[in-house]
């Protein structure tokens, strides 16, 4: 399971309405445990997608590099990669598929392709697509 | 000695660390130098033919190598090496 507070479901969200035309992108932070992310985020990083495409994605190495360090001064590790599909549904494509680094991490998807945005969470393992149940507190 | 920190992906082949004391005066010599002192990380930072894997990027305190002299980049006593994967998708 994910858990997102609130506010950090709504940052994740207007990132991704103010990357549009474009896919926007971002990182979560959370705890390790046992070398798996226990699902609790501790901080959402908003990053360039600097393809600046809205058919494709790439975290800016520097905003990446910026948010590990971050993650790590609150004791967190990355855990997880949002980014918005702007025409297509909440699922993984097949370059999602293709391109997951890691089978522990959460790909956390929305979708503004319909009225409201839809934000769906996965795991990602070899060919895999597992849906994670996502929670938003308050 | 200079440090690497390794991505989560790495450290199950580096006993779980998440950053290793390394010794090197070049990207290339401290990247040997952690294969080294964990065999396990051999194949996965660098291709067969010696060169960076395309979804591997390393950086030298908050430069990213590729900008700078590649494997050829100096590194000096203290400084901190990043070792994080390309996240991508469509």
């Amino acid at each position: 399971m994910l858990r997102l507070t609130r506010d950090q479901y709504l940052r994740i969200v207007a990132h991704c309405y103010d990357g549009l035309p474009d896919e926007a992108c971002g990182l979560l932070a959370g705890p390790v445990a046992g070398g798996a992310p226990t699902g609790e985020v501790a901080e959402v990083f908003p990053a360039r997608n600097s393809d600046a495409s809205a058919r494709t994605y790439t975290v800016d190495g520097r905003d990446y590099l910026r948010a590990d360090r971050e993650a790590q001064a609150l004791g967190a590790e990355i855990v997880g990669v949002w980014h918005s599909h702007t025409h297509t549904h909440a699922y993984p494509s097949p370059t999602d598929v293709r391109q997951a680094v890691d089978p522990t991490w959460f790909y956390v998807i929305v979708s503004l392709a319909q009225g409201d945005p839809v934000l769906r969470t996965y795991r990602i393992e070899g060919e895999a697509i597992t849906e994670v149940a996502t929670v938003v507190d308050g | 000695m200079v440090e690497v920190r390794l991505p989560t992906l790495l450290r199950p082949h580096a006993d779980g660390a998440a950053s290793v004391g390394v010794e090197g005066s070049s990207v290339a010599e401290v990247l040997a130098d952690l294969t080294r002192r964990h065999p396990g990380l051999e194949g996965q930072i660098l291709d067969p033919a010696g060169t960076l894997h395309k979804f591997v990027n390393v950086y030298v305190n908050d430069d990213d190598v590729r900008y700078l002299d590649a494997l050829d980049t100096k590194v000096s006593e203290g400084d901190v090496v990043s070792i994080l994967p390309a996240v991508a998708g469509g």
